[in-house]
């Protein structure tokens, strides 16, 4: 029989499901313009004319399928940011990731919609918010054809 | 149309981690604390809504978990996958289908058997949003920021927000973090991701909330003080965080609109006793206060400043102390209801709000909310 102090036990699992999700079609020609040519791909509404990154089959505001991407970016406004101070573990490589780092949400010039993505954080005095920022893109050698193509974005001066 | 009223509620003490239950004996602690303080059985729950998430839990559908503790066995339980809010909205739509009399709604969750970072990373989009690493309180941590400078606000707003909700926990005996402590200590808080401080985010928590539903000719069989469902609104607002105004919400804002509408009321700041507002961090309860209608945009902090919404004024948001006393996750809107049904029944102990007959109670899911469900609860009919 158990008694009251004996102390109750934790059964760990750990689960390795992988999956493979298909990115569709608009958001495969984003990733691979990513990888091939650091551009930003967008769609853009020719119901309404909102452009969206990354782009989508359908619009946001009128749901009308948007079959047209256009070059955004890679210039844009910090729309708002955060510097992280919590350790996080990366699910794509299992590592954990420096600490501190930032983020920032990026309203790239021709889009409607705002990118959250990484922030280059080394000069901490230049981060506002209304701060121009640019897309540094990963030496193409390094390109894993993800969103993380763009290293992060930095200030421009 | 039936008239559906809230006939009883139970909810656990709230804690870091509960290893001494799995999720059947959580459900089970609320299940029969409710069933005795009723004086009923198995047999008088003629279906179930359950809330709790797949992801969080680690099993395909997470409410098997529960299905024996909360009575499931032949009858009708299902769940919605989200906050305990649209729980009772789900279970008020099958009694209101005349399917039902009563539902039992439940709610639980485990914050210490996953890693809540990854579970959080795990809400947004596995395609473009994941392997940026994004996690729930990084997403808050950049509403808060736009927030703060869209209205000239600063850290010391937000930890009066702290300094109010941590002080109500000190009442409440289900709360898990509770402080008596000043704004200046609060801005000492660990930053964890700013301008976010650890009191500013709310805590981790394991517990379960249950409630009794009941058609109105059945009220009576259960209680002589039920808590009427007057009102209630729900929207949600596009999921890819840069496809929203991260310092606003216009589903909040519609769900309130739709919530009084129902209810009747047109001065919410006048016409309501009380509030519980699902505020996962600081600056999310001057948001959601002002987007209820109870102060202007940019504003909310006057109510705190001029006492309106402490314990023992004019208006009380969060006198349990709220999300930031404990934070189960899908569990702590259903608390939000429940608490609120506490107060109009003059059962809410050390932090009752005197005489209060209406009262709003507001559910959160998804990042930076996404989705909200606003609540208007009467003790009168
Ligand atoms: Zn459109």
């Amino acid at each position: 029989m158990s008694t009251p102090k004996e102390k109750p036990l934790y059964i760990s699992i750990k689960t390795d499901l992988p999956y493979a999700y298909s990115a569709g079609r608009p958001l495969s020609r984003f990733l691979v313009a990513l990888r091939d040519e650091a551009k930003i791909l967008a769609s853009r509404c020719n119901q309404c004319s909102y452009v969206l990154v990354p782009p989508r089959a359908f619009c946001t505001q009128c749901h009308k399928l948007t079959p047209e991407l256009v070059e955004v970016g890679p210039r844009g406004t910090l729309e708002t940011f955060s510097v992280i101070n919590f350790p996080f573990i990366d699910p794509f490589t299992g590592l954990e990731r420096p600490v501190p780092y930032g983020y920032g949400i990026i309203k790239l010039d021709g889009c409607d919609n705002l990118l959250p993505h990484f922030l280059d954080i080394s000069d901490h005095t230049k981060l506002a918010i209304g701060q121009r920022v640019e897309a540094v893109f990963e030496e193409k050698e390094n390109r894993t054809t993800a969103l993380t193509d763009i290293k992060h974005f930095r200030v421009l001066i | 149309m039936h008239r559906v009223a809230i006939v009883g509620v139970a909810q656990t003490k709230f804690a870091a981690e509960k290893i001494d239950q799995n999720y059947a004996e959580l459900a089970y602690e609320v299940v029969d604390s409710l069933f005795n303080q009723l004086g009923i059985g198995h047999s008088d729950i003629d279906n179930i809504v359950t809330a709790s998430s797949d992801f969080w839990d680690g099993r395909t559908i997470s409410s098997m978990a529960v299905q024996d503790a909360v009575g499931a066995w032949l009858k009708s339980e299902t769940k919605v996958s989200s906050d305990g809010t649209l729980a009772v909205l789900y279970g008020m739509m099958r009694i209101l289908s005349g399917s039902f009399g009563t539902t039992l709604v439940l709610a639980h969750s485990k914050s210490s058997e996953g890693n809540q970072t990854m579970l959080g990373n795990a809400v947004f989009d596995p395609i473009y949003q994941r392997q940026l690493g994004f996690d729930l309180v990084a997403a808050g941590a950049m509403q808060a920021r736009a927030y703060l400078e869209k209205y000239n606000l600063t850290e010391a707003d937000l930890a009066e927000v702290v300094v109010k909700n941590l002080g109500n926990a000190t009442y409440n005996p289900n709360a898990q973090r509770a402080m008596s402590i000043t704004v200046e200590d609060a801005l000492k808080s660990n930053l964890v991701a700013d301008p976010l401080r650890e009191l500013d985010i709310a805590p981790n928590s394991d517990g379960a909330c249950v409630l009794l539903l009941a058609r109105e000719d059945l009220v009576s069989k259960f209680t002589d003080k039920p808590v009427w469902l007057t009102g209630v609104g729900h929207y949600q607002d596009n999921y890819y965080l840069g496809d929203r105004d991260l310092t606003t919400s216009k589903s909040l804002e519609k769900a309130a609109a739709k919530a009084y509408s129902m209810a009747g009321i047109i001065n919410p700041r006048k016409e309501l006793n009380v509030v519980e507002l699902y505020d996962t961090f600081s600056h999310q309860e001057l948001m959601w206060s002002e987007l209820l209608g109870l102060a202007e945009r940019g504003r909310g902090i006057d109510l705190i400043r001029s006492g309106v919404t402490k314990l023992g004024g004019e208006l009380p948001v969060n006198p349990s102390g709220g999300v930031l006393g404990a934070h189960a996750m899908f569990v702590a809107g259903l608390v939000r209801v429940a608490e609120a049904a506490l107060q109009l029944r003059g059962e809410a102990g050390a932090y009752q709000v005197e005489g209060a007959s209406k009262a709003l109670a507001h559910g959160t899911v998804g990042p930076c909310g996404q989705t909200h469900c606003v609540w208007i609860l009467s003790n009168e009919k």
